[in-house]
């Protein structure tokens, strides 16, 4: 095996990487501050990926508003509003399910994703409807030595990545992020000191929410804009966010990205693993490690 | 008495269906009937909740297939078999995921069950994305055969009642008092002495081997066990089944797998409306109406009773 | 879960046309003639037969009056979503509760042999337009199977062909995992094989991938000639739209698509499709004859008939044909009698449907033409030669079909 297919293939799988980064970050977030698992977080992947693509090719057909959203505007214009939709579940529904079991979570969650995937469904082609927005200057090719790469695969590793690690330097080492995680830690006491905890977990829910549909958006030009997008990838990010456990921002992170790196390397060695691989490995952490690599026991 | 009630009722409309009904499309009922009163064994009686139970309902209808087609195993045998195969599968994934609680719990069971599908999709006895395909129906005892549709649904439905007495007998045990008994507090179990993974554990198996006795009969129905089976889609749906019908009551999951095969048949000119519909009811069911519509009945007549 | 009862019963009922006055022999079974289109309505076959193929039938439908011996036609649908149990299990309904004739389009081969050997056990007849693995005729054949458009034999036969002709030597296949890409696979291996090429690599994708990009390094670093993609419909697209992303065919390797239809070439764009060749049973612009129905077919659809467009209309016609010539919906002799018929329609001409169910008739090799050749929009493909039907077809002495040798 030469060492140019292998570097190959390993680019390819980061490039998947990111995307279980970014997503199994937002998870992460949502967890550490909620106790929630957002099984959503596939459907708003696929929402941001749908409000690009709408936004550039069908305003003026489906609502007769003669207006473009290009990819840049996109960038901003498809986490807000997956962002608001995040506030409105989180304020009208999630809200009044804190009291219960956590499962209750989880499954409105689903029931959320079963109707964003069926609204789209009908209105969408299953297999993917490709996305005409990429911008001209990133619709070259970069060569790389070992391989020709689309430039528009490189700027999304690299936009990914900046994103992943601005998120985890906000939390982890500015004023407003020790806010967030005193709210973790202690909501009542924090709350005594003045902070306005419900705020700040409705905001916190937008964010993550908001990160899958800038995800989305990524993606979009990458693979074909489709319904079935996001169910597909967030059964693996659950399975990368067990493996990295929930202890840390920086875990959610990591994981994602090597576990893309070890997808990518496995259809080298073994292409008919590719697909199981990331769940063999959630079962080695949880015989041996079942709090995950970076989590703590609870 | 309401129990007694509705046992009646199920009894006969069971065994009147095939003369009002397209005897097939109840077969398909019948099966997730079963299918959710084992999931519910889980969930309304544990408190835990498998995102993985497709694994055990299609896993099993490829075992079934499997024998049936190529061992010439009879129906019955067939059935056993895959039901042994989810046995054996649902000790596996019960030992691995008690290891995680709550959340956790539901997307190792998820992420399991996923492993299963990608091995369904590229094994070769499964014959990937064609399914298996011309399993025989067979013969009953060797010379009832069951190709004939009435015949066909009797066998079914006998399998049915079969598996919803043995989980009728496990609630009311006390194996299953205790399992109440952790689901209410966990702690105090605990502290009573009760070995709590162990009870958690053993009420998995049992919930896994009759979902896959459910998804095994599917295969001998439709001669046929296709990867839809063991999709995570119908992991979801059988747990909307059971949360429609009533989490933690007996006839909840066989009225709930009723009510939303029923509708999806309804609407399914719709195309992805259902999905959509089925969504919302989902949403509905968490938001307000978590009791389901056994669990309703039996709480607006016991405060009647109560009011009295 | 219960989409696979998604049947008539609750709407997508489309009665084509009423009946007339009740005169005739009522010869057939319920009063009417039903026939079934089921196909892709929503995933990566939607655009080459789905929604199209239910228009080409009510076409078919309408030009043949509406009604067979003063009883009413109708035409029901339904998705099988690429799922071989859903469609079974339609198929089943159809045939139990609603009576159908007779089914067409099954455009995914599992699909088409599981509702193949069901209809086989029910008598009913099939008329598959959109399915291309050679065991529906072969292997697997049934008397009541008829395989209509196009097979995985009749592919090959002109575009590997071409292709090794023109130095392309060494193959590696990127296959859609299940019957009809590995069908195509060693149907288009042993053609190359035959020629004196050689198959140095496959890998198998899954139905309708989005990112092919790994499976294209892999046909890449095999160092072939000639990067065979056998699969059909979106995958086709996806797959040849990343090889240009790649830089794959600028590296010096060919890629052959052993399936494209013409609404493949026209949402690729002439850009990056141009010069691609393929086996085709139908051009739209080919003569008069065809572009006047394609003309009707665009009108109602927006979009020119694929090659399967075309066949399920043809299918329909002529099994309506057989109804009206022997007076009977009978499924044995309705089945003889299009046995006998010579076929002749805007569609094919001279077509033989042989006991195996295969459908002998003329093929053809076509390129896509360059962006400033083509005079319109749908204008994209030039005919570069004619494949006639014995060289294109398994012929009955070779074949495998247990009913026939």
């Amino acid at each position: 095996m030469s060492m140019q297919v292998i570097l190959a293939q390993a680019l390819l799988g980061l490039n998947v990487g990111v995307f279980y980064a970014m997503l199994s970050l937002g998870l992460a977030v949502i967890f550490g501050l909620l106790n929630i698992i957002n099984f959503a977080h596939g459907a708003m992947y696929m929402l941001g990926a749908f409000i690009a693509l709408i936004g550039y090719s069908l305003l003026e057909q489906w609502f007769g508003i003669s207006l473009q959203i290009g990819f840049w505007a996109s960038l901003l214009v498809a986490p807000l509003i997956v962002g608001i939709l995040g506030v409105t579940i989180e304020r009208f529904m999630l809200k009044r399910l804190y009291d219960l079991d956590h499962i209750y979570g989880l499954l409105l969650t689903f029931g959320i994703t079963l109707i964003l995937q069926g609204l789209f469904a009908n209105y969408f082609n299953v297999s993917g409807t490709p996305y005409p927005g990429q911008p001209e200057s990133l619709s070259g090719v970069v060569n790389l030595g070992f391989m020709y790469f689309p430039t528009y695969r490189l700027f999304a590793i690299i936009f990914s990545l900046v994103v992943c690690f601005a998120t985890w330097y906000v939390i982890e080492h500015t004023k407003l992020g020790s806010r967030l995680r005193a709210g973790v830690e202690n909501p009542d006491l924090t709350q005594a000191f003045g902070l306005n905890v419900p705020l700040m977990i409705t905001l916190t829910f937008a964010f993550g929410a908001g990160l899958a549909g800038l995800a989305g958006v990524l993606a979009a030009p990458i693979y074909s804009v489709s319904p079935l997008m996001g169910a597909d990838l967030i059964i693996v990010v659950f399975a990368v966010v067990v493996i990295g456990g929930m202890g840390s921002i920086m875990g959610a992170i990591l994981s994602g990205l090597a576990l893309g790196l070890i997808e990518g390397l496995t259809k080298v060695f073994y292409p008919p693993a590719a697909s199981t691989v990331i769940f063999f490995l959630m079962v080695l952490v949880l015989l041996f490690r079942p709090a995950g690599l970076f989590g703590k026991e609870k | 008495m309401i129990n007694r009630v509705l046992f009646i009722i199920m009894l006969v409309a069971g065994l009147g269906a095939p003369f009002y009904a397209y005897p097939v499309f109840v077969m398909d009922l019948l099966c997730f009937a079963l299918f959710a009163c084992a999931f519910n064994l889980l969930l309304g009686y544990a408190g835990l909740l498998s995102f993985g139970h497709a694994a055990f309902f299609g896993g099993a209808a490829y075992i079934t297939g499997y024998v049936t087609k190529e061992w010439g195993f009879g129906p019955i045998f067939g059935i056993l078999a895959g039901t042994g195969f989810a046995l054996i599968l649902g000790t596996i994934f019960g030992f691995l995921a008690i290891r995680r609680q709550g959340i956790y719990f539901a997307m190792v069971t998820l992420a399991l069950a996923q492993i299963i599908y990608f091995l369904a999709l590229q094994m070769p006895f499964t014959g990937g994305e064609n399914g298996l395909q011309g399993i025989p129906r067979g013969e009953l005892f060797g010379f009832i055969s069951l190709n004939n549709e009435i015949a066909m649904y009797y066998f079914v439905f006998a399998v049915f009642m079969i598996g919803f007495a043995i989980i009728h007998r496990t609630i009311n045990s006390p194996f299953g008092e205790v399992l109440q008994a952790i689901r209410e507090n966990e702690s105090r179990a605990l502290s009573l002495g009760y070995d709590v993974d162990h009870f958690k554990l053993l009420a998995f198996i049992i919930s896994a081997t009759l979902a896959g006795t459910a998804g095994a009969t599917k295969a001998v129905i439709f001669q046929f066990a296709a990867l839809t089976n063991a999709h995570w889609q119908t992991s979801g749906e059988v747990i909307l089944m059971t949360l429609v019908g009533g989490l933690g009551t007996i006839f909840g999951p066989v009225l709930g797998a009723i009510t939303v095969g029923a509708l999806s048949h309804e609407l399914s000119a719709f195309g992805s409306w259902v999905q959509v519909i089925l969504g919302t009811v989902f949403v509905v069911c968490v938001m307000v109406f978590r009791r389901g519509i056994v669990g309703e009945i039996q709480h607006r007549l016991l405060k009647k009773k109560a009011d009295k | 879960m219960f989409k696979h009862w998604k049947s008539g019963l609750a709407g997508a009922v489309a009665a084509a046309t009423l009946a007339m006055p009740l005169t005739a022999a009522a010869e057939l079974t319920d009063g009417k003639v039903k026939i079934g289109v089921l196909s892709d309505m929503s995933g990566v076959y939607k655009a080459l037969e789905g929604p199209g193929a239910v228009t080409a039938a009510k076409m078919a439908v309408e030009d043949f009056g509406g009604s067979v011996m003063g009883k009413p036609i109708e035409i029901i649908s339904a998705d099988h979503q690429n799922k071989p149990d859903i469609g079974a299990s339609t198929a089943r309904e159809w045939i139990d509760a609603d009576e159908v004739d007779m089914i067409t389009a099954l455009d995914n081969s599992s699909v088409a042999l599981s509702v193949q050997g069901l209809a086989n056990d029910k008598k009913i007849i099939t008329m598959n337009t959109g399915a291309g693995t050679t065991a529906l005729t072969e292997e697997q054949c049934t008397p009541y199977g008829i395989h209509y458009v196009y097979d995985t034999h009749a592919l090959p036969v002109g575009t590997a062909t071409a292709m090794v002709k023109n130095g392309g030597e060494s193959w590696f296949f990127i296959t859609a995992d299940y019957a009809f890409g590995h069908s195509l696979r060693d149907n288009t291996g042993a053609v190359v094989e035959s020629l004196g090429g050689e198959v140095v690599g496959n890998v198998n994708a899954p139905l309708s991938t989005n990112d092919f990009s790994s499976y294209l390094l892999q046909a890449q670093s095999s160092g072939a000639d000639v990067i065979g993609l056998a699969n059909a419909g979106q995958d086709t697209v996806n797959a040849i739209k990343q090889a240009n992303q790649f830089r794959i065919v600028q590296g010096g390797q060919k890629l052959a698509g052993m399936l494209v239809f013409i609404t493949d070439v026209h949402s690729m764009g002439l850009d990056i499709a141009q010069g691609l060749q393929f086996t085709t049973a139908f051009v739209w612009n080919q003569n008069d004859e065809t572009e006047a129905w394609s003309r009707r077919f665009y009108e109602r659809h927006n979009a020119m008939p694929t090659m399967v467009h075309a066949g399920v209309y043809s299918a329909v016609t002529n099994y309506l044909e057989a109804v009206k010539a022997t007076g009977s919906d009978d499924s044995d002799t309705v089945r003889a009698k299009l046995g006998e018929m010579t076929l002749n329609d805007m569609f094919v001409k001279g077509g033989k449907i042989l006991p195996n169910g295969s459908m002998l008739h003329d093929m053809y090799l076509v390129e896509v033409k360059k962006p400033d050749e083509a005079s319109e929009e749908w204008d994209l493909l030039r005919v570069v030669s004619k494949i006639p039907a014995d060289q294109a077809y398994i012929s009955l002495e070779d074949s495998k079909c247990p009913l026939v040798n």
